[in-house]
């Protein structure tokens, strides 16, 4: 299942070339990001690492089409992106779920082009593949903060979208809840193969979940590195193969690992 | 439910009811006290109501009154919420309409009566129309605000999934300022209920509002203007609770806060 990096630069699915990124404010432009580029394969699962306001969510929006980019372009399937597409979806932290609808309408928010009976099977299928099962009539303040976010992905899911953008996902999670999630993405990832782009400040994250993980620099931000996490899925997070990645990573970002 | 939690509902209901009680006989002493020959006590105030009702125009009145506020008040919602949710979409025409609103909307209902009999004569749609007019700018002003308020991240998720605008308005942004709409709409009832009375002073003749000033003129029966306001702040009472009971649905609940 690990293809090379090599095939995976051929039939990128998401190709950003040259992206730059600056806000004006108070008359200042401040740069957030410069000169971007970066390849996602089809069903790879990738992550943005990087320090706290370096510009991961900027460069997520604008690759996710919320936000236009001061320079570059973003092609996805070979064709340009020109907005928000319901095709790729983008997961925020738990707020995104709407209070309004039970866990049943928020599944099936996207679902309005389906036939009844069609949107039924959608909705139970991806309630069952995020384990909501019996909160279907609930409403998301029922629900605790883990099975929100586990109902917003499932919201994702359920319109069959071939990318996810995941920004922080779990960030608002205990540390236990985020360990459950992060097992339970990797196993609906490993069900869907979706091309996944997920951002996160935490080195450990990145290194469990993804095919390749994208380092970035302070601001302005540019790609620092590039590493490839060559361990197969179920990772044993105590092996040295995995010890070494993480390490190596905590250096590149110039975090001496200890405390 | 919990024993606490029932006691602490009941607590709820008893509490006001011993301060209504306490009040109650306080004025029954001091109107005994002062010996008062023209205010009324609560037991003239009894007889009157039972009076009232003997002759059988107290339900009547109540009617026509709750009829001409649900009237006004059901067209000013037709007409305010979507108007408040036009204006709060396009930023543009509330900057245009809005000074004109806020213009319009600190003249008093009661100021408009000669304008309105102008309009509609004497009489029922005079009075509806105040009513109308009182209840559709708190209205606008919640739609409106309503919109505006909605978090961006729930426009972004409705707009990632492909909505057309109509459809994003209709499940994204109407139920996303529901909660808001819903304090507006009370606030226009409760003043609804409050201009019925004044339009029933002066455009037609039953109502409670009507009773206040019918009892005084037609030989000064103040326990009948007593008993026609303590019905009109009874009745006020009761719509304001029944409303409030819309903010326990679920759909709309979480933009309340409740304890529970
Ligand atoms: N709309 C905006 N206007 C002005 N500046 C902005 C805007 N959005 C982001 N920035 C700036 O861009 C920089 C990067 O922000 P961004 O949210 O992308 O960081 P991040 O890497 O996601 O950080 P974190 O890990 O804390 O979420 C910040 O310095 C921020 O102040
Ligand atoms: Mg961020």
């Amino acid at each position: 299942m690990q293809a090379s990096t090599a095939k995976k630069a051929i039939d990128a699915k998401l190709r950003a070339k040259g992206i730059g990124m600056s806000f004006k404010r108070d008359g200042n432009t401040t740069a957030v990001l410069e000169n971007i580029d970066l390849d996602v394969g089809e069903g790879e699962f990738l992550c943005l690492l990087g320090p706290s306001g370096c510009g991961k969510s900027t460069l997520l929006n604008i690759v996710a089409g919320f936000l236009e980019p001061t320079s570059g372009t973003v092609m996805i399937d070979g064709e340009s992106v020109k907005g928000p597409d319901a095709r790729r979806i983008f997961v925020f932290q738990e707020r995104g779920v709407f209070p309004w609808l039970t866990v049943e309408g928020n599944v099936g928010f996207g679902l309005f082009r389906l036939t009844r009976a069609e949107r039924e099977t959608r909705i139970a299928h991806y309630i069952k593949l995020v384990g909501l099962q019996g909160f279907e009539k609930a409403y998301p303040q029922e629900l605790s903060g883990g099975m929100k976010q586990r109902l917003e992905v499932a919201r994702a899911l359920a319109v069959k979208p071939d990318m996810l953008f995941l920004d922080e996902p779990f960030g608002a999670l205990d540390s236990i809840t985020r360990l459950i999630m992060r097992g339970e993405l990797l196993r609906i990832w490993e069900a869907e193969r979706k091309t996944i782009v997920f951002v996160t400040h935490d080195i450990e994250e990145a290194v469990q979940l993804a095919d390749r993980v994208v380092v970035m620099s302070t601001r302005p931000a540019r790609i620092q590195k590039i590493v490839e996490i060559d361990i197969p899925h179920p990772r044993d997070i105590s092996s040295p193969r995995y010890l070494e990645l993480r390490d190596g990573i905590f250096e590149e970002i110039g975090l001496a690992h200890k405390i | 439910m919990s024993s606490t939690a029932w006691t602490r509902r009941l607590e709820r209901v008893v509490w006001p009811l011993l301060l209504g009680l306490v009040l109650l006989l306080a004025w029954h002493y001091s109107v005994a006290w002062t010996g008062s020959k023209v205010f009324p006590s609560p037991l003239d105030v009894r007889k009157g109501m039972a009076e009232l009702a003997r002759r059988g125009v107290l339900w009547g009145y109540i009617a026509d009154s709750l009829r001409r506020v649900g009237v006004g008040f059901c067209s000013a919602m037709v007409v305010g919420i979507p108007l408040g949710l036009t204006l709060g979409w396009y930023p543009a025409a509330s900057q245009v309409v809005n000074p004109l609103i806020q213009m319009v909307r600190p003249i008093s209902p009661i100021a408009w009566i000669p304008i309105s009999i102008v309009w509609f004569g004497v009489g029922e749609r005079s009075a509806i129309f105040l009513i109308f007019l009182a209840a559709l700018f708190p209205i606008v002003v919640a739609a409106m605000n309503g919109v505006r308020n909605v978090p961006s991240i729930f426009r972004r998720a409705g707009r990632n999934f492909g909505l057309s605008p109509l459809r994003l308005l209709a499940t994204v942004v109407f139920p996303a300022s529901l909660p808001q709409i819903i304090i507006g709409l009370r606030i226009a009832l409760g003043i609804a209920w409050l201009v019925v009375v004044a339009a029933e002073m002066i455009a037609v003749d039953s109502g409670l509002g009507y009773l206040v000033i019918d009892a005084r003129n037609s030989g000064k029966r103040y326990d009948l203007v007593v008993a026609a306001m303590l019905m009109i702040g009874l009745i006020g009472l009761g719509l304001d609770i029944g409303f409030r009971q819309l903010e326990t649905v679920k759909a709309i609940r979480w933009g309340f806060r409740h304890e529970g």
